[in-house]
């Protein structure tokens, strides 16, 4: 019996409806649906989203297994509503040739909690100086599509334009790290009040807005499609609606915890508030959510990054930089967006958006007859703690351990099998 | 007082004044024949120092041993970032034998608070410099020369004892990088003077306004109207850093020579934390003169060391009560 109905579910927060799912796609929508041999399962009036997808994801496998495999990360993943995630390529060794990229979409492949789509590195070894075998990448059995340095900017302008134009011929996206890394040598959080008062290096928001202006430029001159991972401050929001606004091919990301979270946490010195690009200040919190309600930020980007404990459990200028983010990210956003964006709002930053930006055709899909069963069902009414060791993932350098966050998810189906069931949904 | 000394921010008039009145009683050790009392006999100071500084080290095991306290000193050669023992193992290490104190000098700034507030001992912690965000006790040692020095010059509170009313001091040098600068913005605003911090441009802090203090680029401009500068010292690594051209044009425009030294007021008094490079942010015949109060704040250090210790270790009667009975 492979065979489910999703009784009493809101799709898209929608009215009440039953959902039927056979063979891994939706073969019916309606009141009261008649059940014959499938499996219930009773929403109680669950909002039912598309599976959620994220373009910004750190696996650390191969290479930091100790800090996450593709396994846990995507138990993660499926525990967040995900059906989709995109691996960032900085590895060890680097996902900068079709063997790597192949060797993660395998594994993701064998995990089966969540489709794993490898990000291609733009350059060798992340090194910013010798395109990557962007073609090869592609045409390999991974379908590479995404190409990006992340952790590192691609800071020679030669270099970018090159990747952006060389993308153009298998409809590939540079999604840049913005980061002038001579602004930020030895930098350690936001460059503010806070920074100028802890005595830790600030890292000036013109080190992102320098590099996202001069992209803006090359990627209009160039003809071809960039995508801004993680965009942090009020300047680039800014300077990315004005780029929209004439037309430019851009597309750009913000996290969960740049919607959430300002530099004023770096006051306590925990290693676990230390992320790459830093949180920065309530103007810029404000900036990004007007940006995400309007859709001059199409997406949220989880970046989500496991550390193991003793990277973290040291001092700040130690530690190294990121948070996790897959399993908390939907209520996240809620918390932060739940007033300006309703359920389909939430469903095009976080599922119908990335899915488009990525040339994914299975997911970010209508909740229609016909399409994959890529879903996830999220209680509005709940609340949960956040505790990092009941997390999915192997690390737990989460931002927001103790925080009481809303709307839980419930479940998640990847092309129609369970990849997610809490304990409040009854068999 | 507070189970830690982190920060001078922490520190509100009364417990600033309750170290500075303590130190001034515990100065009086000094003056005996036997510099030692046994207020802390029995309990264990560690210096745990991850950073070379033999000049604060060596104040702090003085003022440790002058009230009988075993001292230990732990120079951690290696630290996270060398790949060496961790913090947490370390504070895990001296909480395991039992430590009661613990003097951290470290080069990352907030290492002393990670000490104080990660669950890994229960020991006090003292602040001896942690990167470029703090160092309290020069702070205290500095306010504390200050108040002594300056007394004529001072405005009586109306209850209480007397702080630093009515002074202005000018902080001078490498701000942007400076813990006895941030230290000394809070404490002496706290005790009621007027600070400027002056500095080139690029070794200021850019977000300042949250500073209690005036800013200038322009020393000239200052000295005529201070109570006393403090000139603090430049590491080489700043000008290879590009924060100025040259030393040279450093110091014509920010080092403390003999003519601007004669532009002070003639109560002026010239302070420098140490160690001091000579020729470069102060001239020697100025740090030599009459006005200068370095090597009166090199010997009030310990006595405002000892009144840290007293405190925060449990003293609360009259520091010298049990000398004097």
């Amino acid at each position: 019996m492979s065979a489910k109905v999703l009784r009493n579910v809101r799709p898209l927060g929608g009215e009440l409806v039953d959902v039927l799912i056979d063979d891994g796609v939706i073969k019916a929508i309606g009141a009261k649906l008649p059940i014959e041999d499938a499996e219930v399962i009773e929403g109680n009036g669950a909002i039912l989203l598309p599976g959620l997808v994220d373009l910004h994801t750190h696996l650390r496998e191969p290479g930091r297994e100790d800090a996450e495999t593709v396994l846990t990360g995507t138990a993660a993943a499926a525990r967040g509503g995900f059906t989709a995630v995109f691996a960032m390529a900085n590895s060890t060794p680097v996902a900068d040739t079709a063997a790597v990229v192949e060797q993660v979409w395998r594994l993701g492949q064998e995990a089966g909690l969540c489709d794993v789509h490898p990000v291609g590195a733009v350059t060798v070894g992340l090194k910013g100086q010798q395109l990557a075998e962007l073609g090869s990448m592609a045409d390999s059995a991974a379908k590479v599509r995404v190409f990006s340095d992340d952790g590192h900017c691609v800071n020679d302008a030669l270099v970018m334009r090159r990747a952006l134009e060389y993308v153009k011929a298998f409809d590939g996206v540079i999604a840049q790290h913005a980061q002038d890394s001579s602004l930020t040598a030895g930098a350690d959080m936001n460059e503010g009040e806070v920074s100028s008062q802890l005595g830790l290096k600030g890292w000036p928001r013109v080190a992102e807005e320098s590099i996202i202006a001069r992209d803006l430029m090359l990627v209009q001159y160039v003809d071809s499609r960039l995508h801004l991972c993680h965009i942090s401050t009020a300047g680039s929001v800014q300077l990315v609606r004005e780029a929209k606004a004439r037309g430019v091919n851009v597309t750009a990301e913000v996290t969960p915890h740049h919607l959430s979270l300002t530099d004023e946490l770096a006051r306590t010195y925990d290693p676990v508030f230390k992320v790459n690009p830093p949180l920065r200040t309530q103007l810029d919190v404000d900036a990004l959510r007007d940006g995400l309600a309007d859709g001059t930020l199409d997406v949220v980007g989880t970046d989500h990054a496991p550390h193991a404990d003793e990277d973290k459990d040291c001092e700040w200028g130690c530690a190294s930089f990121g948070m996790l983010g897959l399993q908390t990210a939907l209520s996240v956003v809620v918390d932060a967006m739940g007033d300006r964006l309703d359920w389909a709002g939430i469903a095009d930053r976080m599922s119908v958006r990335p899915a488009e930006i990525a040339g994914l055709s299975d997911q970010g899909r209508p909740i229609e007859v016909g399409e994959p069963a890529n879903l996830t069902l999220v209680d509005p009414d709940s609340t949960w703690i956040v505790d990092p060791i009941e997390l999915g993932s192997k690390s737990r350098n989460s931002p927001f351990a103790g925080r009481s966050l809303p709307a839980q998810i419930t479940l998640t189906l990847l092309r129609g099998n369970i990849t997610y069931r809490s304990q409040k949904v009854a068999q | 007082m507070k189970a830690h000394l982190l920060s001078t921010a922490d520190l509100d008039r009364e417990g600033a004044l309750q170290i500075l009145d303590t130190a001034q009683e515990l100065a009086r050790v000094a003056d005996m024949p036997i510099k030692k009392m046994p207020t802390l006999r029995g309990r264990t100071v560690v210096n745990l120092f991850f950073e070379d500084s033999t000049r604060t080290r060596i104040s702090f095991e003085a003022a440790a041993k002058r009230l009988s306290a075993d001292v230990i000193n732990f120079a951690a050669k290696g630290s996270s970032v060398s790949k060496g023992e961790s913090l947490k193992d370390t504070a895990l290490t001296l909480a395991a034998m039992g430590a009661d104190a613990v003097v951290i000098r470290h080069s990352m700034s907030g290492a002393p608070h990670q000490l104080a507030h990660a669950d890994w001992m229960d020991a006090h912690v003292i602040n001896a410099g942690d990167g470029t965000h703090e160092h309290p006790t020069q702070a205290l040692l500095d306010a504390f020369t200050l108040r002594n020095h300056l007394a004529d010059h001072i405005s009586a509170p109306k209850q209480g004892s007397v702080g630093l009313d009515g002074l202005h001091v000018a902080i001078v040098g490498d701000v942007l990088h400076s813990r006895v600068a941030r230290s000394n913005v809070h404490l002496l605003n706290t005790l009621g003077a007027k600070v400027t911090v002056v500095a080139p441009p690029t070794l200021m802090p850019l977000h300042n306004d949250g500073w209690p203090c005036e800013v200038s680029y322009d020393l000239d401009a200052v000295l005529p109207q201070v109570d006393a500068v403090m000139m603090l010292r430049v590491q080489r690594e700043r000008m290879e850093g590009g924060f100025f051209p040259s030393e040279r044009e450093y110091s014509q425009r920010y080092g403390l020579d003999e003519r601007r030294a004669a532009l002070l007021p003639d109560h002026a008094v010239v302070m420098h934390p140490g160690p001091m490079n000579r020729g470069l942010e102060i001239a020697s015949r100025v740090a030599d003169s009459d006005r200068s109060l370095i090597i009166d704040q090199v010997r009030n250090g310990v006595s405002v060391r000892m009144a840290v210790l007293y405190l925060l270790l449990g003293g609360n009667e009259s520091a010298l009560s049990e000398v004097n009975a």
